[in-house]
């Protein structure tokens, strides 16, 4: 099961082997490139904005062949502007898929899910493979299926923050109840998180800033990968049964029945 | 009456000894010079609550009344409350800057991780009725064509910059918002990005401008002190200090997409006045939370003629405090430093809490090709103010790369 070719994520009718989707923001240019090899990341997210540059130090000379670019709306406060954007990701070659992220509060940068599908809906029709980013909303992920997203992209906590699986409750309804890939962004602190994640049956995880606030980035690269894949493996295997208190009872309540 | 000498004013021995008298008069008898509050016809007055709650706690502030207990308290608590912030500007904070810098450090990099952003200011024109370019003060005046002004901007944009502050004096007259909105559709050609730190205007204004292309607005309110606000501009729309206080929240309803923040410290109680900027973003983002805010710190330096302007109440480690006590209440927000302060002081602070800073930068009128290439190309205008960190883009890129930070020349689209 080590190599396991059956057990690929699916987005837009391509495949990846890796479930670790990199950001690429917050640290240094030249260390792309190692963070995606130890990563072994597939997809890894650019801001379109930081992409809009002049031939000098563009983002997107730095991300390596093979990868599949993620191309970010970061800095839309609206769906017409997430549109805009997702246009010029287009023009500037970053291919068909584009992640939504519409904020129209730059303090704790929480998705705006509504305009986050009405985005989702235009995007679809225009043929992009849009990953949306979102408040874990049941209602809205249903919304986000209807409007022609390819996966649904839950935040585990605020971004930057590495607080957890704070919403952890409401992501594994997601995962329940909505059949596209359910991805868990931002929030995500430590490998440890993005393997309960992944255990609780997270198709991938996302992280950027806990990579980026390591102390050896390409090593908590490595350390995600590792706890990505375990946890996989553990959703995959099926988790074992958790005692709540004491060993189990040898004299059973219901030893009484007799037919 | 009289007040004691203000020695923020200069004589020029150009004047009449007849205007000579009239400025005097005007210096020194407050009953001769408009009300502060009073707004000029042609200024748009909103109805805001911002600067009433902005002011009633900066009046009630009293730094002497924090110890080291609150400091601690503060430090210890996740999120930082108003109340926590005045305990960090006050002087029981000044024992802790270290580890205020680490938790400026941990809040700076969670949320821009190492990047620092670069950018240039583009002085067009240097006619003002106060600072170095001061009305009164005897200088090289000279205000940009829009010829001149592609040039320098095509100068600046072959150095890498893709980020450009465009300034002018505070003088509408001589600086007309048609002329800005020529600079901002040719800064839109050459720049990704284009600020503007011009005089107070009205919405519609901004929303001319908005169009040609700029999207942040910096306003510096220099000093929320009304009454020393007063016995500095005595004349002219500088004077009037609300209409100034709401320039950032006309910009925003402009539709800006950004708006900056500063007062100069050092001109009056700089806890009070650093409580009062962090407050007027605070209370303005909680009203456009859609909003990119960012603050910047100047304080004063030596001006041409005049040095008995000096630094000397805020020092670097008070500075230095400020910023943490910034970055620590308002953790979202752009922390700006300028080339007012030396290469060494910008070097550090990058690691702590700024997020972006000038390179390249001359705030004299039409001479950065000479500056940029050592062509001299005639007349130009005198410098505002001396800058101490004189470094290039390019040797500030490979700086900061070696501190360990990601320099970054554009993060923004026009959308």
């Amino acid at each position: 099961m080590e190599k396991n070719e059956e057990d690929v994520l699916e987005l837009g009718g391509r495949k990846f082997h890796s479930r670790f989707i990199l950001g690429s923001g917050k640290y240094s240019l030249k260390l792309i490139e190692a963070a995606v090899k130890d990563a072994g990341a597939e997809l890894v997210t650019v801001a379109v904005r930081r992409a809009n540059t002049k031939e000098h130090e563009n983002i997107l000379d730095y991300v390596p062949e093979g990868v599949t670019l993620l191309p970010n709306t970061s800095g839309a406060r609206t769906a017409d502007e997430a549109v805009r954007i997702a246009h010029l990701a287009r023009e500037l070659g970053c291919g068909d898929f584009v992640k939504i992220e519409i904020m129209r509060d730059t303090k704790y940068l929480l998705p705006d899910n509504e305009a986050t599908i009405r985005a989702t809906e235009t995007l679809a029709k225009e043929g992009f493979v849009v990953l949306p980013y979102m408040y874990p909303d049941l209602n809205v992920a249903r919304d986000l299926v209807d409007a022609g997203a390819a996966a649904v992209m839950p935040l585990a906590a605020p971004i930057g923050s590495n607080k957890g699986l704070v919403t952890r409750e409401f992501i594994q309804i997601l995962i329940d109840e909505i059949d596209l890939p359910i991805i868990v962004d931002a929030g995500i602190g430590s490998p440890a998180q993005a393997c309960e994640a992944m255990q609780m049956g997270a198709a991938a995880v996302m992280a950027n800033t806990a990579l980026a606030t390591a102390g050896n980035l390409p090593l908590m690269a490595s350390a995600f990968r590792e706890a990505i894949s375990a946890g996989r493996k553990a959703y995959r295997a099926g988790l074992g049964r958790v005692l709540s208190r004491g060993a189990s009872a040898s004299d059973p309540l219901t030893g009484f029945l007799r037919d | 009456m009289s007040e004691q000498k203000n020695h923020f004013f200069i004589d020029s021995q150009k004047l009449s000894p007849k205007a000579l008298e009239k400025k005097h008069r005007l210096e020194q008898d407050p009953s001769c010079r408009k009300d502060p509050m009073e707004y000029f016809p042609d200024m748009e007055q909103i109805h805001s609550d911002v600067r009433e709650k902005v002011i009633a706690q900066m009046k009630a502030y009293d730094p002497s009344r924090y110890t080291s207990i609150d400091v601690q308290r503060a430090l210890a608590h996740p999120r930082c409350s108003i109340e926590d912030f005045k305990a960090l500007l006050s002087d029981a904070a000044a024992p802790f800057l270290e580890e205020m810098a680490q938790r400026a450090r941990r809040e700076t990099s969670r949320h821009f991780g190492n990047t620092v952003y670069l950018f240039t200011p583009l002085y067009i024109a240097n006619y003002c009725v106060y600072c170095g370019f001061n009305c009164y003060n005897d200088i090289e005046r000279l205000q940009l064509t829009p010829e001149q002004v592609a040039h320098e901007m095509k100068v600046i944009a072959d150095s890498g910059m893709e980020e450009i502050l465009i300034l002018t004096g505070e003088s509408k007259a001589r600086s007309d918002v048609h002329y800005i909105g020529e600079a901002c559709k040719l800064a839109r050609k050459y720049f990704k990005n284009v600020g503007l730190e011009v005089y107070p205007m009205n919405t519609e204004d901004y929303r001319y401008l908005h169009a040609c292309g700029a999207d942040y607005v910096t306003v510096f309110q220099e000093t929320y002190d009304l009454k020393k606000y007063e016995t500095l501009h005595l004349l002219g729309h500088k004077r009037v200090w609300p209409y100034r206080f709401e320039a950032q929240e006309r910009a925003l309803m402009g539709g800006m997409r950004g708006v900056g923040f500063s007062a100069l410290l050092g001109l009056s109680d700089y806890h009070k006045d650093a409580l009062a900027t962090a407050l007027h973003v605070y209370y303005l983002q909680r009203k456009y939370p859609q909003a990119e805010f960012s603050l910047s710190c100047p304080r004063l330096r030596p001006i041409i003629n005049n040095e008995k302007i000096n630094p000397q109440d805020v020092s670097e480690k008070v500075l230095c405090r400020i910023l943490c006590a910034y970055r620590i209440f308002l953790p979202y927000v752009g922390i700006t430093v300028s080339s007012r302060e030396n290469a060494r002081f910008r070097n550090g602070i990058a690691k702590i809490c700024a997020t972006k800073i000038s390179a390249g930068v001359s705030t004299g009128i039409g001479d950065h090709e000479e500056k940029y290439t050592g062509h001299e190309t005639g007349k130009t205008g005198d410098e505002q103010f001396e800058i101490s960190d004189t470094r290039s883009i390019r040797s500030m890129y490979g700086d900061m790369e070696s501190e360990g930070l990601q320099p970054v020349l554009n993060d923004y689209l026009y959308v």
